[in-house]
């Protein structure tokens, strides 16, 4: 049997990213009887202990461009982001009736009493706010999480009628640990050689992990890199950049494809960061939740969700970003009326400043239809930087 | 040659005794903080929500609340020029106008409501308690700053239950990192018994507040539980809780109340004793504070009083029993930070403005959502049908902001309340029920 090409590869990850109707995790919950799917939202959870029950861990990103908000926009006004209208529309549309549990992560206050209102409006499913610490001792917040986690664990026990066993969640954490590894090849290939890997192809394979079983996508992205090495890619003068802003409310694809076609090279993003949210492997032997909960305090992405202790480091990991990867600016892409990625903003550009890192800024909506203005603003910004570094 | 110009005088504000008393305590505690370091006293800034003003005072410190300086900005009309000064910086026109108002005073200079330069804080105490923007705002400053920032972070009460993990995490905070900070900063040994002393205190005077603001049951209320209740609840929300002036202040206060309750006299406004209270409301929301005083005016012209309202619970709830224990120190701070308003979830926040509309036998629900403020706004439309539904009260929605100016329009404002007052009417004559006595 052959290698199926990029092509192919892709052409099956925009229909999964198009089906707004989720089929591909209908299918696998129809596939056995008792199978369960949770829902989750941006930015982290821990998608192991969902999997360990047997469950379908299951990313709701929000509508896109493609899905008419009717009912979503008259619970919120015009001055909250998109993403919890289009993701009300999801629920009260009924494409999200297939799914047996809601988790809503610690990222923001919108999210945060979209939980709320979720326990209001669908009261028969189960939903649950999913805090994390900010705080990062092993004694304190590390405590605190594993407590978590473990009611957590509780909850999907009752759920799935079964014991969610130490061992079980071992296997889960291998599995993620396998996936992640999967994600950090591709964006390390895609650093180096970003005319092998388009933006648009890295978002739509990673986005492909948002709805099948990481089994699966783990084995996707592997025939993705197989397919994108050997393929023949003439390689532009374009301007290598990284995105930042994007970790909850998604771009449209048009956006991504613009920035591309407007002279950048993507190199690295935040764009569903629970795919690398954990940076090392996850020991598989001990206590799997003081595991997890050790990872997450000490080895996790940093994002304008979470809180840093360290004035020296805010914001390093974006000058690091850019060393690693040859970067030449950052580009700020933030949801319209997005909290935390626009209060950061100003502290991450700061840092840049010092750094000699040159960046831009917009904004965007995930239903933005006008790429006019993004193109023209990072066609610009490619080109002064091209004239900077020839001067 | 001499100028003379034909003004309309200004008519002289109505203040009752204990606002005036309030404006002294507040400007009192102005002058403690522009004087602090020549005294050769610390200033801890923090937030009023998760406000731990009795640990604080236990390390000598100052109590310097950002929040409570934006809205001194917007109540002086300054707070305009700050957010777009913070704007032409760099932040965004999205996000929360008490943090620009905060960063573009600070770029003016830092010029106090008392014209005096507020000293910068040796420590940012950041209570991270419901709301998100403050861990931004916190580090916003940390960056202008550069000083010490103890980060205390109160568990979401997202399932309507405070759980022994949520305590434990707090209790943990506080004796192992909070405490250890505070101690290093203001060279003063933390003393277990001197917090509970404040704690005794700040029971006495919440007592006090629940007494207060539960007086708007009465018919006619004595107080307006919203924009007057911004008054009532300055003091223990900000530098006073667990002294004795604030003991003084809500006893004398209270004495205040009493007496229009055994006159049957209503609120003092702005333009003097309210007359006939025609509306009964529960409000939703913060008020907008740059329009303050005409914002008020369109509620009191109208005969409207606010008999309760959840603004009056972000720095504390105490109308459901809570009080600040001194038998379990610690904890009784966790607890505290835990049933700040804003820290409740949707379910509980629907619950308790559905016992508000019928505890106080009010008319209907008004919200006033804010623009700046996800913490509150966010779900606010689900509130409001929820809240009607169970109560079949009719319920409406303004919109404004806490202290950008360019989110106040008067015209709309009225408008809409003009409107909503005609359905509270109907709504009654429908039932047939007569107009509040």
């Amino acid at each position: 049997m052959s290698t199926p090409s990029t092509t192919e590869i892709v052409a099956r990850c925009e229909a999964l990213f198009e089906d707004l109707n989720f089929t591909a995790a209908r299918e696998w919950k129809d596939a056995e009887p008792g199978r369960k799917v949770i829902g989750y939202m941006p930015v982290y959870i821990p998608r192991e202990i969902i999997h360990a029950a047997g469950m379908l861990p299951l990313g709701v990103l929000g509508g896109g461009d493609q899905l008419e908000v009717i009912h979503g926009d008259a619970y919120y006004q015009s001055y909250i982001c998109r993403i919890p209208r289009s993701t009300i529309e999801l629920g009260v549309s009924g494409r999200l009736d297939f799914v047996d549990g809601m988790l809503f992560p610690s990222i923001c206050d919108v999210i945060r009493n979209l939980s709320g209102m979720w326990k209001m409006m669908f009261p028969d499913i189960y939903s649950k706010y999913f805090d994390v610490p900010q705080t990062y001792e092993d004694e304190v917040g590390g405590r605190f999480y594993e407590n978590e986690m473990a009611e957590f664990r509780h909850d999907l026990e009752g759920i799935a009628g079964r014991k969610v066993t130490d061992q079980d969640l071992h296997n889960s954490i291998a599995a993620y640990n396998e996936n992640r590894r999967f994600v950090r090849d591709l964006y390390a290939l895609r650093a180096q050689k970003p005319w092998q890997v388009p933006a648009a192809e890295a978002y739509l394979v990673i986005r492909a992990g948002m709805v099948l079983p990481v089994e699966e996508h783990t084995k996707l992205i592997g025939e993705y890199l197989a397919a994108a090495e050997i393929e023949d890619r003439p390689m532009r003068d374009n301007c290598r950049v990284i995105l930042t802003g994007m970790f909850c409310e998604q771009p449209p694809l048009n956006l991504i494809k613009s920035l591309e076609l407007s002279g950048c090279y993507v190199v690295d993003d935040d764009l569903m960061l629970i795919t690398r949210w954990l940076t090392e492997d996850v020991p598989t032997k001990g206590d799997p939740l003081h595991n997890l909960s050790q990872a997450f305090l000490h080895h996790s992405e940093s994002t304008a969700a979470k809180y840093q202790p360290d004035l020296q480091e805010k914001g390093q990991h974006l000058v690091r970003a850019v060393r690693r990867t040859g970067a030449e600016g950052v580009i700020f892409a933030s949801p319209s009326f997005c909290d935390p990625a626009l209060l950061d903003r100003p502290m991450l550009q700061n840092v840049l400043k010092v750094a000699g890192i040159p960046y831009i800024a917009f904004k965007y909506a995930e239903n933005s239809g006008q790429m006019q203005p993004i193109r023209e603003q990072a066609g610009t910004f490619t080109d002064s930087i091209k004239l900077w570094s020839a001067a | 040659m001499k100028i003379t110009t034909s003004r309309t005088p200004i008519k002289e504000v109505v203040k009752d005794a204990s606002m005036l008393k309030q404006k002294e305590m507040m400007a009192a505690h102005y002058d403690r903080l522009a004087n602090a370091k020549e005294n050769g006293e610390k200033v801890a800034s923090t937030f009023v929500p998760g406000n731990l003003n009795e640990l604080i005072m236990c390390f000598d410190l100052v109590n310097n609340l950002p929040e409570v300086n934006a809205i001194q900005s917007g109540l002086r009309r300054k707070s305009g020029s700050y957010v777009m000064e913070a704007e032409k910086a760099g932040h965004s026109e999205d996000v929360c106008t008490y943090v620009k108002s905060d960063i573009g005073m600070m770029a003016k200079g830092n010029i106090g409501p008392n014209g005096k330069k507020l000293p910068d804080p040796d420590v940012l105490l950041l209570s991270y308690t419901g709301c998100f923007t403050f861990m931004k705002w916190f580090e916003l400053l940390r960056e202008q700053y550069q000083c010490e920032t103890i980060f205390l972070q109160t568990p979401y009460m997202a399932d309507g239950k405070v759980t022994p993990n949520m305590i434990q995490y707090m209790v943990k905070q506080l004796k192992e990192d909070v405490i250890p900070k505070l101690e290093r900063v203001s060279g003063v040994k933390f003393d277990i018994d001197r917090l509970r002393e404040y704690l005794r205190k700040s029971a006495r005077a919440e007592d006090d507040l629940v007494y207060i603001l539960q007086s708007a049951k009465n018919k006619p209320s004595p107080i307006d539980a919203y924009f007057g209740g911004i008054y009532y609840v300055g003091p223990i929300f900000g530098a006073f809780r667990g002294t004795d002036d604030a003991i003084d202040f809500y006893r004398f206060l209270r004495e205040e109340v009493d007496q229009r309750i055994a006159a049957g006299l209503g609120p003092v406004t702005p333009d003097g004793p309210m007359a006939d209270e025609k509306y009964r409301l529960v409000v939703e929301g913060p008020p907008n504070y740059t329009n303050f005083r005409q914002f008020w005016k369109m509620f009191y012209e109208e005969g409207a009083v606010v008999v309760a309202s959840s603004y009056s619970k972000v720095g504390g709830t105490y109308d459901f029993g809570f009080r600040h224990d001194p038998d379990r120190p610690l904890e009784t701070l966790a607890e505290y930070c835990l049933g700040v308003y804003t820290n409740r979830s949707l379910p509980m926040r629907v619950d308790m403005l559905t016992n508000y509309m019928n505890e106080y036998e009010a008319d209907g629900l008004l919200i006033n959502s804010i623009k700046s403020c996800n913490s509150f706004s966010a779900g606010q439309l689900l509130i409001m049908r929820e809240v009607e539904k169970r109560t079949g009260k009719p319920a409406a929605f303004i919109e404004t902001d806490l202290v950008d100016p360019r989110y106040f329009s008067a015209a709309n404002v009225k408008n809409r309340l003009e409107s909503y007052f005609q359905m509270v009417e109907q709504k009654r004559s429908g039932s047939g029920k007569g107009v509040a006595a």
